[in-house]
């Protein structure tokens, strides 16, 4: 569908487009849910370690750390 | 019975067809393959910078592939490039229309992108020679708002509007090159698959639609929201969709199973989702909400783990930054956040 003027389709027009993407979509090749949630539980955990939001940041290490403040000696 | 009435009743045939289709694959949860998995502890962000100088409301901000620099549109008509680690403005940049509600970066850093309910997408360059930044192009073809922008490239870019379409520019010669149509009310939001082959858009007919970029079609449709869907984003893998409506929950879809496969929802939380993104890993989600709050999720075990509370309106925009180090918030208060 390269450049197309909605304004120019009518009612019509769109339905068959609604029903034409439709039986696009039905022949689409599944997989089946529990290899897709085992490849997302081993990714997500494969990537923990080093995702900072997750595991935290020491404060020396961490480069939005909070300038100033006062040392008390 | 008219022509019209068929199509309907063709459409909603085929609606249960692929309803049935997915069933038969659906041999497990998320939850039960995280069953084993020990829920995250208290996720306990802190602001590390506030970025002040914008006059009005936030809409939106990107961060740049760096790690370092965002670009932020407000509602007082300017853009503004920060550094977010020293909190200068790197660049103040006067729209000619301050009814911004996008803003984009581009990968290499040498453009920004905004647009609203001027219709149009203006294209930026940072670099220009003489050291002022001016507008490079305007795209002008939408028939409605400008919702969200997304670059692949310094030579392309892609736009989802209040007209329904989404469409993929030539920023050179300032032409559409591929217009996306199937949605049926107002695009909202669109996210860029890792290997840029591939996008998504949310949309106000309650669906998400997965798109091939080159192909120029339609894949994927993905239902089950009640109401408008705000914010989009592809999990970190690029082979699952997060989304975040209005309903007040966000979903996550499996594009090889074609189907949901978790709800993030919590009786307490009553207020629309506007924004999202993922941790790095995609342990986290993290989701605004009109009630001024980030809630922290735990993604696969759909449990709230952390609440971000800083801002004193609604947090209109979010986002992680490429290496992951830290989460920025965007908010009608007029203020960005930086957490970690």
């Amino acid at each position: 569908m390269p450049v197309i003027n909605m304004d120019d389709l009518t009612d019509k027009d769109k339905a068959l487009m609604a029903v034409n993407q439709l039986k696009t979509e039905i022949k689409l090749e599944r997989w089946l849910t529990s290899k897709c949630c085992e490849e997302i539980k081993a990714y997500i955990q494969a990537g923990e370690e080093e995702d900072i939001l997750f595991k935290g940041i020491a404060e020396d290490k961490n480069p939005f750390k909070e300038k100033g403040g006062c040392v008390i000696f | 019975m008219g022509e019209m009435e068929e199509l309907r009743k063709e459409m909603e045939n085929l609606k249960d067809q692929i309803t049935a289709a997915r069933k038969t694959f659906q041999d497990s949860t998320l939850q039960e393959a995280a069953a084993g998995v020990t829920v995250v502890g208290r996720v306990q962000l802190k602001t590390r910078k506030t970025l002040r100088g914008h006059l009005a409301k936030i809409y939106a901000m990107h961060w740049g592939t760096d790690s370092t620099l965002c670009v932020s549109a407000s509602q007082d008509g300017k853009l503004i490039v920060w550094d977010t680690i020293t909190t200068n403005k790197v660049n103040a940049i006067p729209l000619k229309s301050s009814w911004v509600m996008t803003c984009a970066y581009a990968p290499s850093g040498n453009l920004v992108a905004c647009g609203g309910l001027d219709n149009m997408c203006s294209i930026y360059n940072l670099k220009g020679k003489d050291g002022n930044v001016k507008v490079m192009r305007e795209l002008a073809a939408h028939t409605g708002y400008l919702s969200c922008c997304r670059f692949l490239s310094d030579t392309e870019i892609i736009t989802s509007s209040g007209d329904c379409t989404c469409v993929l520019w030539d920023i050179e010669t300032g032409t559409q090159k591929t217009v996306f149509a199937g949605h049926q009310g107002d695009a909202m939001s669109l996210g860029v698959s890792p290997d840029f082959k591939f996008f998504i858009s949310g949309a106000c007919d309650f669906t998400a639609k997965l798109w091939d970029i080159r192909e120029a079609e339609c894949r994927q449709t993905f239902g089950g929201h009640e109401s408008d869907i705000n914010a989009i984003g592809f999990f970190p893998n690029g082979n699952a969709v997060i989304t975040g409506s209005d309903d007040a929950t966000c979903k996550l879809y499996d594009l090889r199973a074609d189907q949901e496969l978790l709800t993030y929802q919590d009786s307490s939380i009553m207020c629309g989702v506007t924004s999202l993104a993922p941790s790095k890993s995609g342990r986290l989600l993290l989701a605004g909400h009109d009630d001024f709050n980030v809630n922290i999720w735990d993604m696969l075990k759909a449990e709230r783990v952390g609440v971000l509370a800083g801002h004193d309106n609604r947090v209109s925009c979010i986002g992680v930054s490429t290496d992951g180090m830290a989460c920025c918030t965007g908010s009608w208060d007029s203020f960005l956040k930086i957490w970690n």
